[in-house]
C-alpha cells in the first residue's frame, strides 16, 4: 500500500454514470430555465430513478453505501453542469440521521442542514434548499434537531438562484436528535461535497474560456494564441487539479477516520491526515478557485461574457453564491487555524465557532 | 486513491529525516550562507553511505520517483540544500543512460559516494529559457575537440569536479540538430570561472571556456545528440526535484517567531497563516501526483510546470504577507539581535524572488500548460 491516485472502480464507474446522466438530463437551458427558485423537481425525480439520494447511506437503511471518495465524484459531474438539485444538502443532512426515513432514502421527501443555528425567534437563516426541503436538521440552542414541515417553495431572489429560504426550528414535526457537538461531522461533509461541486464548477469554466477563445477571432486569429490570453488561462489547470485532489485527499480521510486509523496533524511537517481540517481546506481552496477561474474565464468572453444569454454569467454567480451561504471564508480560515496551530491563547475578536 | 506513503517508503521518510537532522547542523548552515556554496558534504556522503543516492538514480538504483520526492521533500521542508544533489543525481542518470562504459567507470563511483559534485553548463550569457540557441562552440581538431565560449548561472562551478557542457558543434543546421555534450573535469586547462554573487547569499558562476581541448572520451551521449541528453535530463527530474514546497519552513520558521512574540493571537495573523498552510498542503498534493504519474511510467511534463506556477506564487505571496507582519524586525538578516525568525523571514524575502526564474521561468510554464495542456492554438 502507497500512493495511488488512480480513482477505483466504484469511483470510475459512478464518474461515468453521473457525467453521463447529467449531460443527458441537465443541459444549460434546464439550469437557465430553473431560475430564479433553482429546483427543478424532475431532474430530482429522475435522480432518484438511479438512486443518487441513497447513494452514501448505509445499507441497513436502503442505502448503497457508497464512500465519500465515490460520494465526491458524483458531486463533482453535478457542480460541472450547475444541475439545479440539493443532492448536498440531502446527502449530508441524511447522512447525520440514525434512521433516515424510507421517503428521505428513495428520494421523495427532501432533506437539508441549517448551516447557521437557529436565531433567538426559533428560525434558521437562509437555509440551502430551505426553499424545498421536507425536513431540516440544524442546531436548536444545545440541541441538534430535525424539524419537518412544508417547504415555502419559493426564495428570496439572491446571486446564485440558489433555493434559499428562512425556516422554522420549531414548528412542524420536531425530533432531537443529538447535541450541538454531533453535528460537527454533517458541516465538515457539507463543506467537502460543496468543495467538489466547486471543483466541477471551475472545471467547466475553464473548458468554456478555452473553448471561446479558440473560435473566437480578432486580428485575422483567435484571440487564444496571443500570449496575454493564454499566459492569463494557464494557470488555472493548476489551481483546479489542486483543490480536486484536495478534495480527494479529504474524502480519503473520512474514509480512514470511519475505519479507525489515527489522524495526523502536523503543520511544521506538511503532513494532515484530520478530515475534519482537510475538508476545510478543500471548501476554502476550492470556493477560492471557482471564484477565480470563473472571473478569468468571464472576462475571456469578453461582452458575451457579462451578457445575460451567456453561459459563463450563470457559472460565475454559483462560484460565488454556494460557499458563501455557510459566511466569511476568512472566518473559516480562523476555525482552520485553531485545529491546525491550537486555540489562541487570549482570544482576540473570535466570535463563537461553528462546528 | 491511497494518499498514503506505505510502511516501507514511510520508513525510507523517516531515515532520510534522520540523516537531515544529523547532518544539517546550524554550524552547516552558517558555513552555506557566508560562503554561498550551497552544498552540505556531510549529508550527501551520510545518504551515499546508506545507498540512498545510488537508490535515487534512475537506470542505477531503484529510481523511484515516490521516493525521489520524498528525499527532495523532506530536504526542502528542513530547508536543506538541495540543488547539488538534484544536479549530481540527473548527472548520474544521463551519464549511466547515454555515456560510455568508460565515462560510467570513470565519473560514476565518486558521484555516488557524494564525494564529487557536478554543474550544468547549459545557460549562456545570451541564452536561457532558449536554450537551443547556445553559441559556445566546441570544433573538431584531430583527435581533439576545442572548446571556446562562456557559460552563465553555472552554480557550484567552483566546488565542482564535473561539467556537464551543451555546445553548438554543427552551426548549418536547424538549432536544435547542431548542438552536442560533453562531460569534462573542471580542471581542464582555459576554464576559468568568476563567481556571480546573487541577493539570496548563494553564489553562481559565470564560466569561461577558451580553446579547451578535450577528446572524444568527453564526448557524451553522440555529436548532435546534445538536445536529446537534455531532454534525458529532464525527464529524470519527474517534475519532482525542488522549488515545490518552500512555504513548508516558511511557515514553520514564522509561526516560531509569532509565538515567541505573541503575535500568535492575531486574527490577521493566524488567517494568513491558515491560508498559508492551505497552499502548502495543495503544493504537496500536485508534487505528489507528479511523482505519481512518474511511477506510473508516464512523464508529468504538464504537471510539473502546474505544480511549479502554483507553488512558487504561493510561495511568494506568504513570503511578503509574513515579512509584512514581522515589520522592522522582518528586515534584520541573520545574526543580528533582535531579528525575526532569527533572520529567516528577512532572508527567504531574499530568496523568493529567484524561484519563479530558475529551473523553468514562469513564462515558460505557461507556454507549456497553455500549449500543451490547454490545446490553445500557437501564435503563427
Amino acid at each position: 500500500m502507497s500512493v495511488d491516485l488512480a480513482p477505483s472502480a466504484d469511483e470510475q464507474l459512478i464518474e461515468h454514470a453521473f457525467t453521463s446522466f447529467f449531460a443527458k438530463e441537465a443541459p444549460i437551458e434546464l439550469v437557465r430555465r430553473s431560475e430564479p427558485l433553482g429546483f427543478d423537481r424532475e431532474l430530482w425525480s429522475k435522480l432518484a430513478a438511479i438512486d443518487a439520494q441513497g447513494l452514501a447511506l448505509p445499507e441497513h437503511v436502503g442505502g448503497s453505501g457508497a464512500t465519500m471518495g465515490t460520494l465526491v465524484v458524483a458531486i463533482e459531474a453535478l457542480g460541472r453542469v450547475l444541475a439545479p438539485v440539493p443532492l448536498i444538502e440531502h446527502a449530508v443532512a441524511s447522512r447525520a440521521l440514525d434512521q433516515p426515513g424510507r421517503d428521505l432514502v428513495d428520494g421523495t421527501a427532501i432533506a437539508t442542514i441549517a448551516l447557521r443555528p437557529a436565531e433567538a425567534d426559533g428560525r434558521w437563516r437562509l437555509v440551502p434548499a430551505g426553499a424545498v426541503a421536507d425536513v431540516v436538521i440544524g442546531i436548536d440552542g444545545d440541541q441538534l434537531v430535525a424539524v419537518r414541515s412544508a417547504p415555502p417553495g419559493r426564495a428570496p431572489r439572491n446571486h446564485a438562484s440558489a433555493p434559499l429560504a428562512d425556516r422554522s426550528a420549531r414548528e412542524g414535526e420536531r425530533t432531537v436528535i443529538g447535541t450541538a457537538a454531533g453535528w460537527s461531522t454533517a458541516v465538515s461533509e457539507w463543506r467537502l461535497l460543496t468543495a467538489a461541486a466547486l471543483v466541477g464548477v471551475a472545471a467547466r469554466a475553464l473548458e468554456l474560456a478555452v473553448e471561446y477563445v479558440t473560435v473566437r477571432h480578432q486580428f485575422g486569429r483567435p484571440v487564444g494564441s496571443f500570449q496575454a490570453v493564454q499566459h492569463g488561462l494557464a494557470d488555472l489547470p493548476g489551481l483546479v487539479d489542486g483543490a480536486r485532489l484536495l478534495v480527494r485527499k479529504a474524502a480519503w480521510a473520512a474514509e480512514r477516520s470511519a475505519s479507525g486509523v489515527e489522524p495526523v496533524i502536523d503543520v511544521d511537517d506538511n503532513d494532515v491526515t484530520d478530515f475534519p481540517a482537510l475538508a476545510r481546506m478543500a471548501f476554502v481552496f476550492a470556493a477560492d478557485v471557482a471564484a477565480k477561474v470563473t472571473d478569468h474565464s468571464l472576462h475571456y468572453h469578453g461582452g458575451y461574457g457579462f451578457a445575460e444569454e451567456g453561459t459563463i454569467q450563470l457559472f460565475y454567480r454559483r462560484a460565488r453564491g454556494w460557499p458563501l451561504v455557510l459566511g466569511d471564508p476568512s472566518t473559516e480560515c480562523l476555525d482552520l487555524a485553531d485545529t491546525l496551530f491550537g486555540a489562541p491563547a487570549v482570544t482576540g475578536r473570535r466570535s463563537e465557532k461553528r462546528g | 486513491m491511497d494518499f498514503s506513503l506505505g510502511p516501507e517508503v514511510e520508513e525510507y521518510r523517516r531515515d532520510i529525516r534522520r540523516i537531515i537532522a544529523e547532518t544539517v547542523t546550524p554550524a552547516e548552515r552558517h558555513r552555506q550562507h557566508s560562503t554561498g556554496s550551497f552544498v552540505c558534504a556531510p549529508l550527501y556522503r551520510a545518504l551515499a553511505e546508506r545507498g540512498y543516492i545510488e537508490r535515487a538514480v534512475p537506470g542505477i538504483g531503484k529510481g523511484d520517483p515516490i521516493e525521489l520526492w520524498v528525499l527532495f521533500n523532506e530536504m526542502e521542508k528542513a530547508a536543506a540544500p538541495s540543488d547539488a544533489l538534484s544536479v549530481l543525481i540527473i548527472v548520474a542518470g544521463i551519464i549511466n543512460r547515454v555515456g560510455t562504459s568508460a565515462q560510467r567507470e570513470r565519473i560514476l563511483p565518486s558521484l555516488l559516494a557524494g564525494e564529487s559534485l557536478a554543474c550544468l553548463g547549459y545557460s549562456e550569457p545570451g541564452c536561457g529559457s532558449d536554450l537551443a540557441a547556445v553559441s559556445t562552440r566546441a570544433r573538431r581538431d584531430g583527435a581533439e575537440w576545442v572548446i571556446n565560449g562562456a557559460k552563465m548561472w553555472t552554480t557550484m562551478a567552483h566546488i565542482a569536479d564535473w561539467v556537464l557542457l551543451l555546445t553548438r558543434t554543427d552551426p548549418t543546421v536547424s538549432k536544435h540538430k547542431g548542438l552536442t555534450m560533453f562531460v569534462l573535469p573542471m580542471d581542464t586547462p582555459g576554464i576559468s570561472i568568476s563567481p556571480v554573487p546573487t541577493m539570496a547569499n548563494e553564489r553562481t558562476n559565470a564560466t569561461f571556456y577558451d580553446d579547451v581541448r578535450v577528446g572524444d572520451d568527453c564526448l557524451l551521449g553522440g555529436e548532435n545528440r546534445g538536445w536529446d541528453v537534455l531532454t534525458v535530463g529532464l525527464s529524470f527530474e519527474r517534475g519532482v526535484v525542488g522549488d515545490s514546497n518552500a512555504g513548508v519552513s516558511l511557515l514553520r520558521h514564522f509561526r516560531g517567531w509569532a509565538e515567541q512574540t505573541g503575535r500568535i493571537t492575531d486574527p490577521l495573523v493566524r488567517e494568513k497563516m491558515a491560508r498559508t498552510a492551505i497552499d502548502n498542503e495543495v503544493a504537496k498534493l500536485l508534487t505528489q501526483r507528479s511523482a505519481w504519474i512518474a511511477a506510473s511510467g508516464d512523464l508529468p511534463g504538464v504537471e510539473g510546470s502546474m505544480t511549479k506556477l502554483f507553488a512558487t506564487a504561493a510561495y511568494q505571496k506568504a513570503v511578503r504577507w509574513f515579512q509584512e507582519i514581522t515589520g522592522p524586525e522582518g528586515l534584520l538578516q541573520f545574526d543580528e539581535p533582535g531579528a525575526a525568525a532569527g533572520g529567516w523571514i528577512e532572508y527567504e524575502g531574499r530568496h523568493s524572488p529567484g524561484c519563479t526564474i530558475r529551473g523553468g521561468t514562469t513564462e515558460i510554464n505557461r507556454t507549456n500548460v497553455g500549449q500543451r495542456h490547454l490545446g490553445l492554438p500557437r501564435a503563427t
